[in-house]
């Protein structure tokens, strides 16, 4: 049944009410066309949001969604998952949603590795409530609530998710369409908590973020493009590649000695890479893609098994049994 | 108190074969209440539950109270260390632990200090002599050695060397020294086994249950236990023994039960009744933790247990497996509920069958972990943002808490919205003993998942009941959105027109209001045409304001009792009851809670009967204050 459903199954009727020119749209477009491709019945799908402008996500759906309140997605999340573990769970967070108001619940739900996908929408801003700085608006940022600039460190949602303990830690855009159709697909693929940090345009408090790593005519020079055991090349020409210097790494120029047998390789499953590559800050490009990526038991299939295998030592409880247990008396 | 009447005796005998006969005379009494106290590493929690073990096994009614310090370790001999127990044991029905103790044990001066004040006048006192000693005294806050300062001469009083007896008994299996002290329990526990000819086969059992993996910790408090019995029978400081004859109790199987545990068995009876897995999300908070440990041990029922990061993490998961079919359910005592509020505001919203038990605790703030109190149903009222009404179900007993666990997954499904279940630390960990019900006796819960997607609205309603469909995900053809945002009737879609949000308001006040229909007539206890004084109570007062009531009307008074069970919505024909009396007392451990709601409803000018110190009102408080509005 669901191989024949299309994009329009996933539309819901409702109206898409993000600002014109929100970078959601594009985040949305790409699911709803993931989602048929995913081979997953649309009665199985369930997306969880919290409070934001990117938790007005389930409504658009239509799928089962639950809007709940503002970064407990997660914990909503978790309690389906290891009570349906069949289902399909999606939970769709913001900035603040999931790093600020709700980072409690992130980290556990990552440290756990419940089985869900974890898409979180980073646009470093507060678009709902109308433009304060985020946990991951940049030192200096002048906005409503810091109108002499941020003195608020921000958080790097990657170096989060792996400090965390992320089994699937992962990065796309917006407007890459192609790249993020495929990290959604990765992430989905996964068995265990999947995190992907989505940088997203807000156009009204934040536009142009992310204009280094979308605006086609230098974005190649900005992105590093992660795939798993290939060379860390990146640049218009990918004449340019990551060498690692010591424990640091240092971007080198191709040629002149220099070869693609010296680059780093990415590694997927190397956790101390990942987070060297989460660190990447200007002058060093943004890697995008997959960081790390492992297979560890999910807390859901862990909880199940320990009732089965109670069931199996015990047998099913009985109700009566376990009434007249413990410290019993008879009265004639 | 009433005088009870004696001698009435009913379960077996056979249970009195196993004890040896007592060479000295043994005298009969109809009740007593015994305090176990001492030092929290001297065991007394474990001391006072197998004497309460000891004394259902001779048929008696039983009550307990558990006092213990928060500290889990507080500095040894300081009164902030000291930790209690209390058990009232009776020939006849009992309903409290007892007012004040007719036997004090207290292991050392601090434990002494802290409790004489309650101990009856005559009363019995047993202390360990040896922890006397200059150092624990001044530890105490003791100026001179009450044992010899002539302090307590309106006592019986029984200096007994403990440790030193102990020690004799135990001294040649060759255990160190704090081995041996910790056994000094035991030897208390015999002696007042053999004071109130207590049959010891089940603390034997205990022991041996207990330490089967120490042979030799084992063997030493077996022997302790046998040492303390033997020594009350041949020292010549006891002149007889006591015996409290067996009370008139309905035949059938018994068990002893705390409220905790009770409420623990009523969520698996519900999951096991409705056919629905049960979901608790939690986190530890005293005195609410020993639900979450209880039904972590089910595992071979469909019972989840996620202790989760946090109280709001704890109540969110419970919501989101509800949102999957099963029945969620989140633990809690009063800062939790605090945190819990916005989810549960959500719950309101959303409809979604949730439980939230508040096993309430003194406060503001962390107050008196330990203790109870009643100062949560304002809260549980009124203590989210907006119009959020919901159903408050409050358990008079520790057995009753397996009823109202039940009862509030029943309602919580049948009329799809979270409830608030609630009990406090006395509940809690106060024990009595349930005559355990016939599983098949119990109402059903019937649960009917939406699977017709003909029709299907997300909040069309049931016309009776109000309640909208349960419809989980994994049904094809029902895929639908919900969520906090102001809803649309039947779609349930986002919407801000004002008249919908008006509508949507008063019908869930009006869904929350119609489940007056499922409670039972009220119940007036006295003079049901009206009288004198109503003393109208809820929840842990349950006993209290009984025995009050019982002995009010033995003296002629007319005084009545109503009990309330649901808090919210109130009973429908509670207003006319109220109006059937002179006066209303309002008893409860809190400010005038219920006193409010009850003025606010029924325009009745009520008065209160308050107590916020952390412990339950004693028989007498009520009896005074009832006694002062009957003459006014």
């Amino acid at each position: 049944m669901a191989s024949a459903l299309s994009r329009k199954d996933f539309v819901s009727d409702q109206e898409v009410r993000w600002c014109p020119g929100c970078g959601d749209y594009a985040i949305l477009a790409q699911v709803q066309k993931l989602m048929p491709e995913l081979g997953v019945a649309r009665e199985n799908v369930v997306f969880i949001s919290g409070i934001g402008c990117s938790s007005r996500f389930p409504y658009y759906m239509n799928t089962y969604g639950f809007h709940t309140i503002h970064g407990r997605a997660p914990a909503f999340a978790t309690g389906l998952k290891i009570t349906r573990p069949e289902l399909d769970v999606w939970v769709v967070t913001g900035d603040g949603d999931g790093l600020s108001i709700g980072g409690n619940h992130l980290i556990h739900v990552l440290r756990r590795n419940v089985d869900l996908r974890i898409l979180l929408f980073n646009n470093r801003i507060y678009g709902l409530t109308k433009g304060q700085y985020s946990p991951t608006s940049e030192l200096g940022k002048i906005t409503k609530s810091t109108p002499f600039g941020s003195v608020d460190y921000p958080f790097n949602p990657i170096a989060v998710a792996l400090g965390a303990g992320g089994s699937f830690v992962a990065r796309s855009i917006d407007v890459e369409q192609k790249h993020l159709g495929e990290v959604l697909k990765r992430a989905h693929n996964h068995r265990g908590a999947a995190f992907v940090e989505i940088l997203q345009n807000c156009n009204i408090f934040n536009d142009g973020a992310f204009n280094d790593l979308t605006d086609k005519a230098v974005k190649a020079d900005y992105q590093l493009i992660l795939e798993h055991g290939k060379p860390l090349i990146f640049g218009k020409n990918r004449d340019r590649g990551i060498r690692l210097n010591g424990m640091r790494a240092e971007v080198v120029q191709l040629g002149n000695g220099v070869r693609e047998e010296d680059l780093l390789v990415h590694d997927e499953t190397n956790l101390i890479q990942a987070f060297l590559l989460a660190s990447f800050e200007p002058p060093l490009p943004t890697p995008i893609g997959v960081f790390y990526a492992v297979e560890r038991p999910t807390y859901d299939a862990s909880v199940n098994k320990q009732l089965q295998d109670a069931r199996e030592r015990l047998g099913e409880g009985d109700l009566q049994k376990l009434l007249r247990s413990g410290d019993t008396w008879v009265v004639h | 108190m009433s005088v009870p009447p004696e001698g009435v005796h009913s379960a077996s005998d056979e249970t009195y074969a196993k004890i040896p006969p007592p060479s000295k005379p043994v005298v009969e009494r109809s009740q007593v209440v015994i305090r176990f106290a001492g030092d929290s590493g001297d065991g007394m929690q474990v001391t006072g539950s197998q004497f309460t073990a000891e004394s259902a096994l001779a048929g008696n009614d039983i009550a307990t109270l558990p006092d213990f310090p928060a500290e889990i370790r507080a500095p040894a001999g300081t009164i902030a260390g000291v930790s209690g127990f209390q058990v009232n044991f009776s020939s006849h029905d009992i309903f409290t632990p007892g007012d004040e103790p007719d036997v004090l044990v207290a292991m050392n001066p601090a434990a002494l200090k802290a409790n004489i004040g309650d101990l009856a006048p005559n009363g019995v006192l047993i202390v360990d002599k040896e922890t006397f000693t200059e150092a624990n005294l001044k530890r105490a806050g003791y100026d001179s050695n009450p044992l010899t300062d002539g302090s307590l001469a309106k006592y019986q009083v029984f200096a007994i060397e403990v440790g030193k007896l102990t020690t004799l008994a135990l001294r040649d299996l060759g255990l160190n020294n704090r081995t041996v002290s910790r056994c000094r329990n035991f030897f208390v526990l015999g002696l007042v086994s053999w004071l109130y000819q207590r049959p010891t086969e089940r603390t034997v059992e205990w022991i041996k249950n207990r330490f089967r993996k120490v042979p030799s910790v084992m063997e030493a408090n077996l022997r302790a236990f046998r040492a303390g019995y033997n020594f009350g029978e041949t020292t010549e400081l006891f002149a007889s023994a006591y015996k409290v004859p067996p009370a008139k109790i309905a035949p059938g199987l018994y068990r002893s039960i705390t409220g905790n545990s009770a409420t623990a068995l009523g969520f698996v009876a519900a999951a096991v009744k409705s056919g629905r897995p049960l979901f608790l999300g939690s986190y530890p908070i005293t005195p609410a933790s020993d639900i979450l440990h209880e039904l972590a041990a089910y595992k071979n029922f469909p019972i989840y247990t996620f202790q989760a990061e946090d109280e709001i993490a704890g109540v969110c998961a419970a919501i989101g497996a509800a949102f999957g079919g099963a029945i969620g359910v989140s633990t809690t005592s009063g800062p939790g509920m605090d945190l819990k509020a916005e989810a549960i505001g959500l719950a309101v919203k959303v409809e979604l069958p949730v439980v939230i038990t508040d096993i309430q605790r003194a406060g503001p703030s962390t107050g008196m972990p330990t203790k109870p109190e009643q100062a949560d149903l304002l809260m549980a009222m009124f203590g989210r943002h907006g119009e959020s009404p919901l159903p408050i179900i409050a358990a008079a007993t520790p057995a009753d808490c397996f009823y109202c666990a039940y009862e509030a997954v029943r309602i919580a499904i049948k009329y799809m919205t979270p409830v608030i279940l609630l009990s406090d630390g006395h509940l809690a960990n106060g024990a009595e003993p349930w005559l355990v019900p016939d599983v098949s006796e119990l109402p059903p819960i019937e649960v009917n998942f939406r699977t017709d997607p003909n029709g299907f609205m997300p909040y069309a309603r049931d016309e009776v009941t109000l309640a909208r469909p349960w419809a989980i995900p994994g049904t094809p053809g029902l895929e639908h959105r919900i969520g906090g945002l102001s809803g649309e009737h039947l779609t349930g879609n986002v919407s801000y027109s004002p008249s919908n949000n008006e509508m949507m308001v008063r019908l869930r006040a009006r869904k929350i209001a119609g489940i007056a229909r499922e409670i039972p007539p009220t119940e007036v206890y006295g003079d049901p045409a009206g009288g004198e004084l109503l003393i109208l109570a809820w929840g842990s007062t349950y006993g209290t304001v009984r025995e009050a009531v019982d002995h009010l009307r033995s003296k002629g008074k007319s005084v009545s009792h109503v009990h309330l069970r649901f808090l919210n919505p109130l009973p429908s024909d509670l207003g006319e009851i109220l109006r059937r009396f002179k006066k209303v007392m309002v008893a409860e451990m809190n400010m005038g809670q219920l006193l409010k709601l009850v003025r606010a409803e029924y325009l009745v000018d009520a008065f209160g009967c308050n107590k916020i110190q952390g412990r339950p009102f004693k028989v007498s408080e009520i009896v005074n204050r009832a006694m002062r509005a009957l003459e006014e």
